[in-house]
């Protein structure tokens, strides 16, 4: 009878991992059941990738710009960008579960908070690829640089991990206000980290107050790591930088995410 | 009372309606307000540099260019905004009981558009504010921002009946949610955020045939250099032919609703 109890209180590894497999299958239904849904996610950051190709292309006529072909540049961001998205869609998506009931049913059930939120983030994270092999894609149809097999894999780590960042951002969100009307702030608040950075044109050629902000925002680092592929060569001294500011970003809003799952009372 | 004043009333009320009902929903006012001002900042720091490119027009700074794009997104997502808020009241009932009321029914459509014109109206004055308070000049003056702020007033008038055209003939907010990519679509492929000498092709061709590229022009006009009544008058022509489109879908939406229900 103790041992029932005790596999009530806390689940074994086996178990947690089933959790987290089924939430991810539930997400990846959806998207299979629902492919409309994916669509915008899709559009948006191909739409910002050719808008803003076909608008600031001269941009790479200025000196100081580190190449030639702004498809190069920022085809990456445009990848993250789209990570965003799906990270916050992934917030808006649990908004939508908890006004429908459903996030109240999995927080009677014996899983872990923490498994319920880290299916939510890595199910994003595995989403991301679809926006960003779509933006991919029509980069090298344009004449984007090869950037590598290791400057490809680099990318889509960050791509991967920027999701999963932005899905923390947004499943707070989602508890805190448990309301799809927060949809707005998730977005904006992802779509402003990827782009207070180098997104447009290098550092050097930022105007002073974004320069400032751009060298504090710790996704600057994740932008020119993803981006080293595409405009260089893939170097250690420009990758740890990214990792270290998105592990840090993970564990802040990750933690934050948890202490919002923590507090909602069924 | 008379019959026109009985519909200005109607078109008052309805118009008043749809300003408190962007303002109470935040995913409606976000687009309006928010979006535009983020992508403002956001396009004046990264790319101002932009402005030492050979054949840049003269400009006091980028930000003084940028105000009339952002001004055109801002107006184009009220637009987009008031369809979807319409498409909600005809999926919620609330159309079909103005139908059934002694209302005219052009007026339940100008009401929308009313609310959607003053919401163009707010935008300019937001975006005017913040070039100003950013140090912006505005170069035609009082009468300068004044015809900018009629200009976008009215863009948004003529791409608002697009949006309630749109709304009246599927009846679903979703649909016309959806519309939103090609609101950005039509700005990126117009003279909107860079000059349309400087841009790349395909984009730069498509730019220079682009309605909204002579709106926003007209609309930059007299912020960046002061009133041309060339700028001024293809402005007028393109916002005019807007609007008649927009009535024309529109009419003919009302009339496809009333024929099915």
């Amino acid at each position: 009878m103790e041992a029932v109890a005790d596999t009530a209180a806390a689940p074994s590894w086996r178990a947690n991992l089933a959790t987290v497999l089924a939430l991810m299958a539930r997400a990846k239904n959806e998207l299979i059941r629902v492919p409309g849904a994916a669509i915008p996610g899709v559009l948006a950051p191909t739409i910002f990738f050719l808008g803003l190709n076909g608008v600031f292309g001269a941009l790479t006529q200025l000196r100081g710009f580190d190449t030639d072909s702004y498809v190069s540049f920022i085809a990456p961001v445009s990848m993250l960008q789209g990570a965003g998205f799906t990270g916050a869609a992934a917030g808006v998506n649990l908004a939508r579960d908890y006004e429908q009931g459903w996030v109240d049913r999995l927080l009677v059930s014996p899983a872990p908070r923490w498994v319920l939120l880290t299916g939510n983030v890595l199910a994003a994270s595995a989403r991301s690829f679809v926006p960003a092999s779509f933006v991919l894609a029509i980069a090298f149809a344009l004449g984007a640089h090869w950037p590598g097999l290791d400057g490809l894999v680099l990318c889509f780590l960050m791509v991967a991990a920027t999701a999963a960042v932005g899905a923390c951002w947004g499943s707070m969100l989602a508890l805190h206000y448990k309301s799809q009307a927060a949809a707005p702030l998730m977005q904006a608040g992802t779509m402003a980290l990827v782009l207070l950075t180098p997104a447009y044109a290098p550092l050097a050629l930022l105007q002073p107050w974004l320069e400032a902000v751009a060298r504090v925002n710790p996704v600057s680092h994740v932008v020119e790591a993803a981006r080293q592929g595409f405009v260089g060569g893939v170097t250690w001294a420009d990758t740890w930088p990214g990792l270290l500011a998105l592990t840090g970003l993970l564990v802040v809003l990750g933690a934050l995410a948890l202490r919002e799952m923590r507090r909602t009372n069924v | 009372m008379s019959g026109l004043a009985t519909s200005a009333r109607v078109v008052g009320a309805l118009g008043a309606r749809s300003i408190r009902q962007t303002f109470r929903r935040p995913q409606l006012m976000s687009p309006i307000i928010v979006f535009p001002t983020l992508l403002l900042a956001i396009q004046t720091g990264g790319a101002g540099a932009g402005v030492n490119l050979p054949g840049f027009p003269p400009v006091q700074s980028f930000l003084q260019f940028m105000l009339a794009g952002s001004m055109m997104q801002a107006m184009m997502l009220a637009g987009n905004s008031g369809g979807i808020a319409f498409a909600v009241d005809i999926e919620m009932g609330f159309t079909d009981r103005l139908f059934a009321a002694p209302i005219p029914r052009f007026a339940i459509v100008l009401g929308r558009l009313a609310g959607t014109a003053a919401l163009g109206l707010l935008a300019a004055l937001w975006f005017l504010a913040i070039g100003l308070v950013f140090g912006a000049h505005i170069e035609g003056g009082i009468p300068g921002a004044l015809l900018a702020i009629a200009l976008i007033t009215a863009s948004a008038l003529a791409v608002g009946g697009i949006g309630a055209a749109i709304a009246l003939r599927t009846g679903s907010a979703s649909v016309v949610q959806g519309l939103f990519p090609l609101v950005l679509v039509v700005l990126f492929l117009s003279s909107a955020f860079f000059p349309q000498e400087l841009m790349v092709e395909p984009a730069k061709t498509i730019a220079e045939y682009n309605p909204f590229s002579f709106i926003v022009e007209g609309v930059r006009e007299p912020i960046i250099s002061g009133i041309e009544a060339e700028q001024t008058l293809e402005a007028v022509a393109s916002i005019a032919g807007i609007i008649l489109l927009g009535l024309g879908l529109s009419a003919s939406a009302l009339r496809h609703r009333l024929r099915v229900g």
